[in-house]
């Protein structure tokens, strides 16, 4: 083993995990992700949903381990939840038939607290959260945001080194996230708090800007970190400041440097797979038409900057990415260094009515999804014009998990369906080509 | 919520003195004890003296025998708890285990409960020579028989679907398996397993009357109880000792139900995974008395403090070997491979003992009849079902829109579950013999006397549950009459509906060992079926007919459950739901 520095609190060297799909496809959700947290600093991990953020918290935190690669933590490999790690959950976890001091006082009772000084300890916590007062009452007699605070003292008074937080405000609403992570903050800054470093989830840019030190920028397939940004701006933090919007747009184009600059090329980060094994995200014909029409409309003619995008529409990167992506997919839409385009294809759908944007939707569908196609294609030859799901599901599954195999079918369905390009009988499970008359 | 919550932190000097309500719980308490303290005393008496003893129809002997009954019935279920805390625990912890105890626990719960008794009686008599304990347990494991499956698949259903980030944060917090079980598996578990334990209760009545009267060959004995009472009031068609049964099981279900089940599902409530408040909150009057009486609870407190400590001892934590992870990421496959095959030598090994066993005295003739009689006690159970949910259906639906009327209904619904078959026979043996009518089709309407509640409770509950904006959309669409039931109402409470009729099936099997075959006095009406098949047997002590009878009704149920009962299931899981 490798000396490891007075300072590195942990150490991720070359982790790899695996989920193993039933079809004999593996999900790679990490490949080769190295990370080294040092004392007093606050990390954030930033990406999209599958890209594996999540599942490297886990790791850290010894929930689940790595199919390769060495975890350590102070020097000592992990194997199983560590002893000074504690976790935030962003459902809050509570056990909903245990008190605030309970609860509180559940980690201790793990570690084999006496009675006495468990109870002070969880009071001290409970103080220091600003729970004053709830210790009797029961997780559903609160509010989120309380119920975070109960998250919150619960992984405190363990008095941990290392903290982990899996999107810990993303459950709450704008104010209460907002005076959350101030009181967090604060706590942190005059360092009252007995931890040492932070390691977060979020898929909140703002917030990674607001919160961390430092952000590592996550891509999926394989889950692999891009970038890696520092900063350094003074506490306390205004999202207003130039240098912070900067940062910002700066994390937004690392982000859509992972999606190639024009649709037309081999895909190489899209998507996942080539042809039909593409696994394809589940957006709703309404989300695809609505950024459509919004970017179509006043102030964007055709063309919008990604961070204000997401801003005016107060969607997060969860949510518009995949919509954005999709236009990619289907031609109606570029994305570049941050940016967003309409093709011309794109503002034809934007302007025209209904009949005309199914038949265009229809086209493009045929076109670019390759998996659209050769359902239509089967149907086509088949003298019958049916087909069954699990026909398409296992033959995907061949390349993709089970789980992606579902969606991807699920999206392609919905796409059809809206394009009348095949319809589907659920109850039948069946694929055709007639609509009910 | 309704009830307060108790002050974790409460160290006030004048908690010891009593208040008003310790005027009635204290005597309550101290009652209850000395009740069970001597009915326990009784349960250890020699056999022969019990046997000297002959069951006496004086009803002013019912109380003690109700008394020794509810005991029976009491230990049983904590026998259940202790098999469901186990088995159950087990079977969702380790999954080599799962592959065999879940399809056991399967075959189990649709082997009819009095095809247990045969077996045990002789058992236990051994094990406790010349004392009451050996007949006692055996009417006890008999009652326990009928009441641990369907709690232990609740608790394993439980288990399995601990919601995740609980038990992220259990096994981020390094909770021990100890601390993790009473911590998160048994409070997550709760509620289903108090509502199971109430259905369980039900049902032993059920079979409490074959469980105390019991015969086997030439051995009878007949332990001092409501069950022997009834059984006695049978043979000597004593009209009027019957009524005080009835009477008397009323006055016991409604003592337990208020003294026992009301607190218990009023304090389950806590347990409720849901966050959200929901709208109907469980009351009990005796929880808001004991939370109340301050000398109770100061008396019960020494006792709070080991039992928190009992349930917070940490296993040690074995130190992991270096190297031991390495060694078994490559063992699993040949693990399962070496388990299957265990379990398939033991397949076959009792396969071959149950051939050996029953080859002598059967042939195939013998086994085509039984399929025979198996077939038409099948024919029975789905035709008494159908008709049985033709009416209830409806009903159910119609009370269940209104609320007041189905929580009156509750209570009386769950008596007529528990209501013995063997209460009827009267009735049903003067109605046949007077109208000369065919038995094969006028005794099966006891198979559902018991279990068709289980439908009307389903459904009511459905129909509770169904959302009022479908109401509204209903009636604003003017939909009217039978369309509306078929469009709206059906649908919304077919879930329910399956969950209630699989429940009433399973226990018509059960029950049909009792209804095919009736006396009254001396005369006696058997009916052909399976049910009369085993029952004959039984009499006979006629064991390699018991077995291949088993055998043949626990694998007609296996099949109808998983052929029809899964499949619907499966199917308002996917299409039906309304969340």
């Amino acid at each position: 083993m490798a000396t490891v520095l007075d300072s590195t609190l942990l150490d991720v060297r070359g982790v790899r995990h695996v989920f193993q799909g039933a079809g004999g496809a593996d999900f790679v959700a990490l490949d080769n992700v190295n990370l080294a947290l040092r004392e007093r600093e606050i990390v954030g991990l930033l990406g999209r949903s599958g890209s594996g953020k999540s599942t490297l918290l886990r790791i850290v935190a010894g929930l689940l381990r790595p199919t390769a690669g060495p975890v350590v933590y102070r020097g000592a490999p992990v194997r199983g939840p560590a002893e000074g790690v504690a976790m935030v959950f962003q459902s809050f976890a509570l056990f909903p038939w245990l008190s605030v001091l309970e609860n509180v006082e559940l980690g201790l009772e793990a570690q084999g607290v006496a009675q006495e000084e468990m109870r002070r300890r969880a009071l001290a916590a409970i103080d220091l959260i600003g729970l004053d007062g709830f210790e009797s009452a029961y997780p559903r007699e609160l509010s989120g945001g309380m119920r975070q605070r109960v998250g919150f003292a619960r992984a405190l008074v363990v008095h941990p080194n290392l903290l982990l937080m899996d999107e810990p405000f993303s459950a709450l609403d704008v104010l209460t996230a907002e005076t959350l992570r101030t009181d967090f903050l604060d706590l942190w800054i005059e360092g009252r708090m007995p931890i040492k470093s932070v390691l977060m989830v979020t898929h909140n840019i703002e917030e990674a800007v607001l919160m961390c030190d430092r952000v590592l920028v996550f891509a999926p397939n394989p889950g692999r970190i891009t970038a890696e940004l520092k900063i350094d701006l003074p506490h306390p933090r205004h999202p207003l400041d130039p240098a912070f919007r900067s940062l910002v747009d700066d994390i937004y184009g690392a982000m859509t440097a992972q999606i190639p600059a024009t649709a037309r090329q081999p895909r190489g980060g899209l998507f996942p797979g080539i042809g039909i094994q593409m696994v394809l995200p589940r957006v709703s014909t309404n989300r695809l038409s609505g950024l459509m029409e919004t970017l179509a409309a006043e102030p964007y003619h055709g063309r919008a900057d990604l961070p204000h995008l997401a801003h005016a529409l107060h969607m997060e990167v969860d949510d518009l990415f995949p919509i954005a992506e999709t236009l990619q997919l289907l031609r109606f839409a570029e994305l570049a260094e941050g940016d967003i385009a309409l093709t011309e294809p794109g503002r034809r759908f934007a302007g025209a009515d209904l009949d005309v944007r199914k038949r265009l939707f229809a086209e493009h569908l045929l076109a670019y999804v390759p998996l659209a196609a050769h359902v239509r294609r089967v149907l086509d030859d088949r003298p019958s014009h049916r087909a069954p799901f699990m026909r398409f599901r296992e033959e995907l599954e061949d390349h993709m998990s089970e789980h992606d195999a579902e969606r991807t079918l699920r999206a392609v369905i919905s796409w059809g369906r809206y394009a009348e390009a095949f319809s589907y009988d659920e109850q039948a499970a069946v694929f055709g080509l007639e609509n009910p008359s | 919520m309704t009830f307060q919550t108790l002050p974790t932190i409460s160290v006030e000097s004048r908690r010891f003195r009593p208040n008003k309500w310790d005027l009635i719980v204290v005597p309550l308490v101290f009652g209850i004890i000395a009740l069970l303290a001597h009915g326990a005393g009784e349960m250890a008496a020699p056999l022969a003296e019990v046997q000297a003893q002959p069951i006496s129809l004086d009803p002013r002997n019912l109380p003690d025998y109700a008394l020794r009954t509810t005991l029976r019935m009491l230990a049983a279920m904590g026998a259940s708890l202790v098999f469901t805390f186990t088995y159950a625990t087990l079977a969702a912890k380790s999954r080599r285990a799962e592959m065999l105890l879940i399809p056991i626990l399967d075959v189990l719960q649709s082997v009819p409960i009095l095809g247990y008794v045969s077996f045990t009686v002789t058992l236990f008599l051994a094990a406790f020579p010349g004392s009451a304990l050996g007949a006692e347990c055996a009417a006890i494991f008999a009652i326990f028989t009928s009441q641990a499956w369907n709690m232990a698949f609740s608790f394993y259903q439980a288990l399995r679907t601990v919601p995740r980030d609980l038990d992220e944060a259990a096994r981020g917090f390094r909770l021990s398996g100890w601390q993790r079980f009473w911590r998160l598996d048994v409070p997550f578990a709760m509620p289903g397993l108090v509502w199971n334990m109430m259905m369980s209760m039900s049902g032993g009545w059920f079979f409490v009357v074959a469980a105390e009267a019991i015969t086997v060959g030439d051995r009878t004995v007949d332990l001092p109880g409501i069950g022997s009472y009834v059984a006695v009031a049978i043979e000597h068609k004593d009209l009027e000792a019957i009524g005080w049964a009835m009477l008397t099981m009323l006055v016991v279900i409604l003592i337990y139900d208020q003294l026992l089940f009301r607190p218990l599902v009023a304090w389950s409530e806590k347990f409720r995974a849901d966050q959200a408040a929901s709208g109907a909150v469980a009351e009990s009057w005796l929880l808001r008395l004991l939370r109340r009486a301050r000398l109770a609870r100061a008396a019960v407190a020494p006792l709070r403090t080991p039992l928190r400590e009992a349930m917070q001892i940490r296993a040690p934590r074995l130190p992991v070997p270096v190297g031991r992870i390495e060694r078994f990421t490559l063992a699993p496959a040949t693990v399962d491979w070496l388990w299957f095959a265990i379990m398939a030598a033991a397949a076959l090994a009792t396969g071959w003992f149950l051939v050996r066993f029953l080859a002598p005295s059967l042939d195939l003739a013998e086994i085509a009849t039984v399929v025979g009689l198996g077939a038409l006690t099948l024919a029975r159970v789905v035709v008494l079902i159908a008709l049985a949910s033709l009416l209830w259906v409806p009903v159910g639906v119609w009370v269940g829109q209104r609320p007041r009327l189905a929580q009156a209904i509750q209570p009386l619904a769950q008596f007529f579950a528990a209501f013995p078959a063997n209460l009827l026979f009267p009735v049903v043996v003067v109605t046949i013999v007077h109208f000369d009518l065919a038995p094969d089709i006028w005794l099966s309407p006891l198979m559902v006397l018991g279990t068709q509640w289980y439908i009307l409770f389903n459904v009511v509950a459905g129909a509770r549950a169904y959302p009022a904006d479908l109401s509204e959309v209903s009636a604003s669409l003017r939909l009217g009459g039978w369309r509306r039931w078929r469009r709206t109402l059906l649908p919304g409470v077919f879930p329910y509906y399956v969950t209630g009729a699989v429940t009433a099936s399973g226990g018509a099997w059960n029950a049909s060992i009792v209804a095919e075959v009736v006396s009254w006095g001396d005369t006696r009406l058997a009916a052909h079926g399976l049910g009369a098949y085993i029952a004959h047997a039984t009499v006979a002590a006629d064991y390699p007919r018991i077995v291949l009878g088993i055998c043949v009704m626990a694998l007609f149920v296996t099949l109808f459950n998983r052929l029809l009962w899964r499949r619907l299931y499966a199917y308002a899981e996917r299409r039906l739901r309304l969340d």
